[in-house]
């Protein structure tokens, strides 16, 4: 977008402005990542540049049992569990909205993604008193569960929208060929809304695995998970070695982020094929 | 035959829209009854404890159950006094008296040391109860006590949300402020305010023309651009607040850059300060404010732009009249994600905010882990919910584009 030849004074300063507003925007919002990843191959324990050399020994320091890598098995186990009943619930309930004739169902999908407008504090605190009267705190499945109702509408969003560019005489012309209606969404429905699905479920994964608010309430320090573990170091004593957990934790999600724009591509491509 | 045919296939495709219908709901239904349960459930027991008042009541059962006959005026007869005194009996013996106790402080100051005196002197005390009361402490002939106790001891009050915002009732049931040097939490709501406010004005000063910027790159400049948003966008909040904790420090990369390019010779303190704040939460939702204003501005034709142009209209104007008015929509969306989040933070501002920078969420957080005042904990749930629904509805409505006001 150069200027034109033809522009006023106060177009170019404009121009300018806008150019120097943004590109001072932009140096803000990647910087700070950027600017903390080297001081985790540190060889001093400054967090701070000019670094005295190059070492891997805050990584050594992190892949230790205790308690970085229980905490990691903590979140995968976490992770992992949210990411499967989200899916299954988030997707059962994408698929049935879809289907569904009723009168209040804006509402109905409204009150199913309401979870994600309410402030992760308040949902905490619920759970936390509600878990307390139920012996749930300070337990796998509390966590699993508080992390599932934080995650599931993500997975609703997202096979909800691949599912309004799905052509539904699809289903009809399996029916007509024989199908059941649960084969007809196994071999029919499922492969076209599966990018949807896969991306549910990372976001799922994304979801618990970043998690700290919730943790902070309900897990006791056998189910400390990554982010809560990240946490108290923190505050407590800050050295390369939370930088090295932030970095692998920043690599995790840039990695998941591929996927999802790998999906998202693949999709794009599908979908302009068709048409 | 000839009529029953359709009818007959009428009714079948009735049916089997019906099973349609039902297998719909029954996909549907085991996620709304788990968020029922595991959602909704706790959430509006949690704020029902903002109203709900049962310590009086369970620990001082009898005295609460007499004193609901008296009219009001003057002092309780005698029934309630011997409810009371029995009350006092039965609760310093299952040491449950202090429960009550604690909670009818809260209604007025100063009744707990009452009632546990009370308590260790009830073998003491002899019929008639009024009298003997009385002598032990003037307090209980006092009209006020008595009022208060009756308030304490009923099923519901509104004590904690009046409490959430410095507010509370004197003797005579009028609303009125806490004094000035006890108010606390309406300082909360204020500052709370004023941070969401803040971030959101700096996200869309800066969100704006980055959003223009995006919007008007070619297709290359472009997908490298939206990188630079989304990598941040993508990475936990907490991985960025770190980053600020260890880039902010007294110690940290920003000093010792500053300290170098000769700005400043010693440290300044950038965190812990309500600068930290600022910088981490526009750091951390600036994307939220970038995704919509981009998104719309797609979508605005650029013949639009240069006909504007080419019928005269400068450059100023053109913006102005033209192209705002259509990037209006997502600027009110960015508006409205930014503000409702920045309402709800708590661990960022817990990490690289100071004492005074601390939001509604943190006293929330507050109240239910360290003091375990589960009521006020409700109650400020209860206000920061609310108030998240009024700011949502204002910022929907005040940059909301005004159809023809221009055609």
């Amino acid at each position: 977008m150069a200027l034109p030849s033809h522009a006023t004074a106060s177009q170019r300063i404009s121009y300018v402005l806008v150019r120097i507003v943004a590109g001072f925007g932009f140096v803000f919002l990647i910087a700070p990542i950027l600017a903390i990843i080297p001081i985790s191959f540190s060889s001093g324990s400054f967090l701070s540049y000019p670094l005295p050399g190059f070492s891997l020994k805050w990584y050594e320091a992190v892949l230790t049992p205790y308690p970085w890598l229980s905490s990691l098995r903590n979140s995968l186990i976490i992770g992992s569990a949210t990411m499967v009943i989200a899916t299954i619930l988030g997707t059962m309930a994408a698929v049935g909205l879809q289907n569904l004739r009723f009168k209040y169902k804006a509402l109905l999908t409204a009150l199913l993604v309401s979870p994600l407008a309410v402030p992760v504090v308040v949902s905490g605190v619920a759970l936390y008193f509600f878990f307390a009267s139920v012996g749930l705190l300070g337990t796998f499945a509390g966590m699993i569960l508080a992390h599932t109702v934080l995650a599931t509408p993500f997975v609703v969003i997202t096979v909800s929208v691949t599912l309004q560019g799905f052509d539904p005489t699809l289903v009809q012309a399996a029916l007509s060929l024989g199908a059941n209606r649960f084969e007809a969404f196994r071999s029919v429905t499922l492969p076209i809304i599966m990018p949807g699905v896969v991306s549910g479920a990372i976001f799922a994964f994304i979801t618990s695995f970043d998690e700290i608010v919730v943790a902070l309430f309900i897990a006791a320090p056998s189910q400390f998970t990554l982010p809560r573990q990240l946490f108290a170091g923190v505050r407590d004593k800050l050295d390369p070695s939370i930088v090295a957990v932030a970095v692998l934790l920043l690599v995790v999600s840039t990695l998941l982020i591929l996927v999802l724009e790998l999906l998202r591509w693949r999709t794009e491509r599908l979908t302009s094929q068709k048409r | 035959m000839t009529s029953s045919a359709p009818n007959n296939l009428k009714s079948k495709l009735a049916r089997a829209n019906r099973r349609k219908q039902f297998l719909a709901a029954s996909l549907v239904a085991p996620l709304a009854v788990f968020l029922l349960v595991a959602f909704f459930f706790p959430l509006g027991k949690m704020l029902f404890l903002s109203v709900e008042n049962t310590d009086v009541q369970r620990h001082m059962p009898q005295t609460s159950e007499a004193i609901t006959t008296w009219d009001g005026q003057g002092i309780p007869d005698e029934t309630v006094y011997a409810a009371l005194v029995d009350d006092l009996r039965i609760g310093s013996e299952n040491r449950t008296i202090a429960l009550a106790a604690t909670s009818l402080n809260h209604e007025i100051a100063g009744f707990r040391s009452l009632v546990m005196s009370a308590a260790r002197r009830s073998d003491d005390l002899t019929p008639p109860f009024q009298q003997s009361l009385i002598d032990h402490n003037a307090k209980w002939g006092e009209h006020e006590t008595w009022v208060g106790f009756q308030r304490a001891a009923a099923p519901y009050t509104l004590r904690y949300l009046l409490a959430s915002v410095d507010l509370k009732r004197d003797v005579d049931g009028e609303i009125q402020k806490v004094p000035e040097s006890r108010r606390v939490y309406i300082s909360y709501l204020k500052r709370t305010l004023w941070i969401c406010f803040v971030v959101t004005a700096l996200c869309l000063a800066l969100g704006f023309p980055m959003s223009y910027l995006i919007a008007n790159a070619s297709p290359r400049a472009r997908s490298i651009l939206f990188i630079l948003v989304l990598l941040p966008f993508w990475t936990s909040l907490l991985v960025r607040t770190t980053a600020w904790v260890i880039l902010l420090q007294s110690t940290g990369i920003v000093n010792s850059m500053l300290m170098w390019v000769g700005l400043t010779d010693g440290p300044i303190q950038l965190i812990f300060n309500r600068f930290g704040v600022y910088v981490s939460m526009v750091h951390i939702l600036l994307p939220f404010m970038i995704l919509p204003i981009y998104s719309v501005m797609r979508s605005i034709p650029k013949n639009h732009l240069h006909a504007s142009a080419s019928l005269g209209a400068r450059p100023f104007a053109t913006f102005r009249y033209v192209y705002l008015p259509r990037a209006l929509p997502g600027v009110t969306a960015g508006c409205m994600l930014v503000s409702v989040l920045a309402l709800g933070f708590y661990i960022t501002p817990a990490l690289v905010g100071g004492a005074g920078d601390q939001m509604l969420s943190f006293l929330i957080a507050e109240f239910t882990i360290r003091t375990a005042n589960w009521h006020m904990a409700a109650a400020l749930a209860l206000l920061l919910l609310l108030t998240i629904i009024v700011v949502f509805s204002i910022t929907s409505r005040l940059i909301r584009p005004s159809r023809g006001n221009r055609s």
